[in-house]
């Protein structure tokens, strides 16, 4: 009996070993050194750049679309000759919708395949992952999405809008409109939460009352208390962070309710041409949106992108923000990259402040200090067709405000 | 006032919607004692059903009254050929047929990723159920809402009908309250078994076509359920359709009551500490399952 059992202690001993070999094994990119900045391989006629997307899992519907449009950009900035002489050779990684895969596919796409620079990430919780992989390595991303601010990375550049491009707006919007209270909705995670710290902050310095603010588990789908809430709050309109599948049920139970767009506006900051489509048009016609691009963004630049886009992925796919953000920061980094004359890293940052590209969105200036991007704000409104139609915008780019330090009200929220 | 009504209906609804879900349970589980985590995916191939069938009939209306039915059949004989292939070898090792059975439902969600792709697709909505009836005192009621209360109340009716009144009903109460005396009796209760578990399967299909009026249709949509509806069958004590009925609806008001009052999160851990408390207070839900099983 003894002896069994101490034959069984040693099999149990040797899987251990066993499993913290493979263990080691699979770390070992993580742990080669501590970094110092490994500088990017351009020594052929090539210069290598890591796409780093959720091609499975739950982000995949939309990190495929920006993927795509990554790819048209590097195809275009190729076909005109490349970056310096070089062709752009992509190199992509799936980050698969889990944060901790992103880490290590950034490491890998960084020490491994030594790319000049990363594209993508698009929830807040797998840019927060990759952060510290960027910083330690000194290596650039540059990040498509909109986002909560509060943030300011040297190795990170933000094309998305930050803050006080899109909510800020948003809520000058509704104001301007004669809103006088707001109903707050949002997704129970970092995002929606700041974003509503925000407003709340916006509301009391701007004479409007917040009546109520309600978060669901990311994927809830049952909204019928929610929306009781909110209809008998007798909100002038509604302020909406949910993310994902939660805008489907929301959406429908709002209009079972026999609330309008008319009768009590919703303002999404989540909700793109290609989430539109998959909610159904049915639900959301008239309601608002905050954004900086849409499909029907007027311009020569956007004429050119739509067509592009849909000559190559199909006619039938809508282009978003973040999609025209992500084009944008391939273009971005070639600018900078041929302004500095070389791919190292700090010469491309210093290159930056500045730099502007005629996007499908209109002209955006690289904001040097911040490396966010100057963009102009647009509110749209969804039309029975399924696209976005604007109904205002601010005229020209704001200046990226990441922390808010120009808004006075803003003063306790970092 | 007019929100208080407006939320007993909110919880009302809520609760239908976990009737339905929960009375293919109570037949599978309840009945048979077969615990089945793959219950979840057959509401999600009732979804999904709808979701094919309305590519055909382009008419909302239509393709929704055509899918219930289809869906039904659809779910159903996908619990018959999981009864046949794994469930029927396992009757005696519940623990193993839960095992099996949660295989089952990742093949499932993995499969429906394969062929409808992962992101969630939409059903549009007849007209008729997108709007609301507007009472005196300004309450409204959803039609969509209406329309499940009335599909989990017909539910109910027919398989209460089902169960005492027909020849299959018989068979299948006498199966269930002694399995040996009901097959020297001449009843092939191998067959039962496979009638009970189409049955209760399909009605998990009809669970999903109502739930496509609600919310989107995507793998995981069963998963999120399947949790809620067991804890009804068990709660409202096993073997009877009684109980799942009046558990079904007051886990719904209790739902809405104490999200109204709070959040929803809090709500949920009211619910659980509710459930835990009363099962501390009356276990026999739980553990008539024990005393009937295979007598």
């Amino acid at each position: 009996m003894t002896l069994f059992r101490g034959r069984r202690i040693l099999a149990g001993a040797m899987t251990l070993v066993a499993a913290a070999a493979l263990a080691a094994c699979g770390s070992k990119t993580s742990d080669s050194g501590i970094a110092a900045g490994v500088s990017a391989d351009v020594s052929g006629d090539t210069v290598k750049v890591g796409l780093l997307n959720s091609l499975s899992g739950t982000m995949a519907i939309s990190e495929v679309t920006v993927r795509d449009s990554i790819m048209l950009a590097i195809e275009e900035i190729n076909a005109a000759g490349g970056v310096l002489g070089k062709k752009i050779q992509p190199i992509g990684e799936d980050g698969a919708s889990d944060w901790p895969t992103f880490a290590e596919k950034a490491e890998k796409l960084i020490r491994e395949d030594r790319v000049a620079a990363v594209f993508g990430c698009w929830t807040s919780a797998s840019r927060k992952a990759v952060k510290p992989v960027f910083e330690k390595n000194k290596a650039l991303l540059f990040y498509p999405v909109q986002y909560e601010g509060l943030e300011q990375s040297p190795y990170i550049f933000y094309t998305g809008a930050t803050t006080n491009q899109q909510i800020v707006p948003g809520l000058d919007y509704l104001k301007a409109q004669g809103a006088r209270s707001l109903y707050l909705v949002g997704s129970d995670y970092v995002f929606p939460r700041t974003a509503n710290k925000i407003i709340k902050a916006y509301a009391a310095a701007n004479g409007m009352t917040v009546l109520g603010e309600d978060y669901a588990p990311l994927g809830s789908t049952e909204f019928g208390t929610i929306t009781n809430k909110v209809k008998s709050s007798g909100a002038d309109a509604v302020f909406n962070t949910l993310n994902g599948d939660s805008n489907v049920a929301f959406f429908k139970e709002y209009k079972s309710a026999g609330l309008t767009a008319a009768s009590m506006p919703v303002v999404s900051v989540s909700i793109a041409e290609e989430e539109v489509k998959s909610i159904g048009t049915q639900y959301l016609e008239g309601q608002l949106t905050a954004w900086n691009y849409y499909q029907t963004t007027s311009g020569a630049a956007n004429e050119k992108f739509v067509a592009a886009y849909k000559a190559k992925y199909g006619a039938d796919k809508p282009t978003s923000d973040p999609m025209e953000a992500a084009y944008v920061s391939v273009h971005l980094w070639k600018a900078m990259v041929e302004k500095a004359g070389t791919f190292d890293v700090e010469k491309v940052r210093e290159a930056s402040s500045g730099i502007t590209f005629e996007a499908p969105e209109g002209l955006v200036t690289v904001d040097g200090p911040t490396q966010h991007i100057a963009k102009t704000a647009r509110i749209g409104k969804v039309g029975a067709d399924g696209l976005i139609t604007e109904v205002w915008n601010s005229g020209q780019p704001i200046t990226p405000d990441p922390y808010l330090k120009s808004y006075p009200w803003a003063g306790g929220l970092s | 006032m007019t929100v208080l009504i407006g939320q007993l209906f909110t919880g009302v609804s809520i609760g239908a919607v976990l009737l339905l879900i929960a009375l293919g349970l109570a037949l599978t589980f309840g009945q048979m004692n077969v615990i089945n985590m793959a219950h979840g995916e057959f509401i999600m191939a009732g979804a999904y059903t709808t979701y094919v069938l309305q590519q055909v009939i382009t008419a909302a209306g239509w393709s929704l009254l055509v899918a219930l039915p289809v869906a039904f059949v659809v779910a159903g004989a996908m619990g018959v050929l999981l009864e046949i292939l794994l469930i029927r070898r396992l009757y005696a090792r519940p623990l193993d047929t839960l095992l099996v059975t949660w295989g089952v439902s990742l093949i499932l969600q993995q499969l429906a990723r394969d062929v409808f792709g992962s992101p969630n697709v939409q059903t549009r909505a007849p007209e008729l159920l997108t709007g609301n009836i507007a009472l005196p005192g300004g309450i409204t009621v959803a039609n969509n809402r209406l329309f499940i209360l009335a599909l989990a109340g017909s539910a109910v009716v027919a398989l209460t009908v089902a169960l005492r009144v027909t020849p299959l009903g018989r068979r299948i109460r006498a199966v269930v309250q002694n399995r040996d005396l009901a097959a020297v009796s001449g009843i092939a209760t191998s067959r039962v078994d496979r009638t009970t578990f189409f049955i209760g399967s399909g009605l998990a299909g009809i669970a999903g076509v109502a739930l496509t009026l609600l919310g989107p249709i995507g793998p995981t949509m069963g998963t999120n359920l399947i949790i809620d509806a067991f804890l009804v069958v068990v709660v409202g004590g096993i073997g009877q359709l009684k109980g799942t009925v009046i558990v079904a609806f007051a886990l719904g008001v209790l739902q809405a009551t104490g999200e109204y009052l709070t959040t929803l999160s809090v709500a949920k851990v009211m619910v659980f500490v509710a459930i835990v408390a009363f099962l501390q207070w009356r276990p026999q839900g739980l553990f008539t399952l024990r005393t009937r099983s295979l007598a």
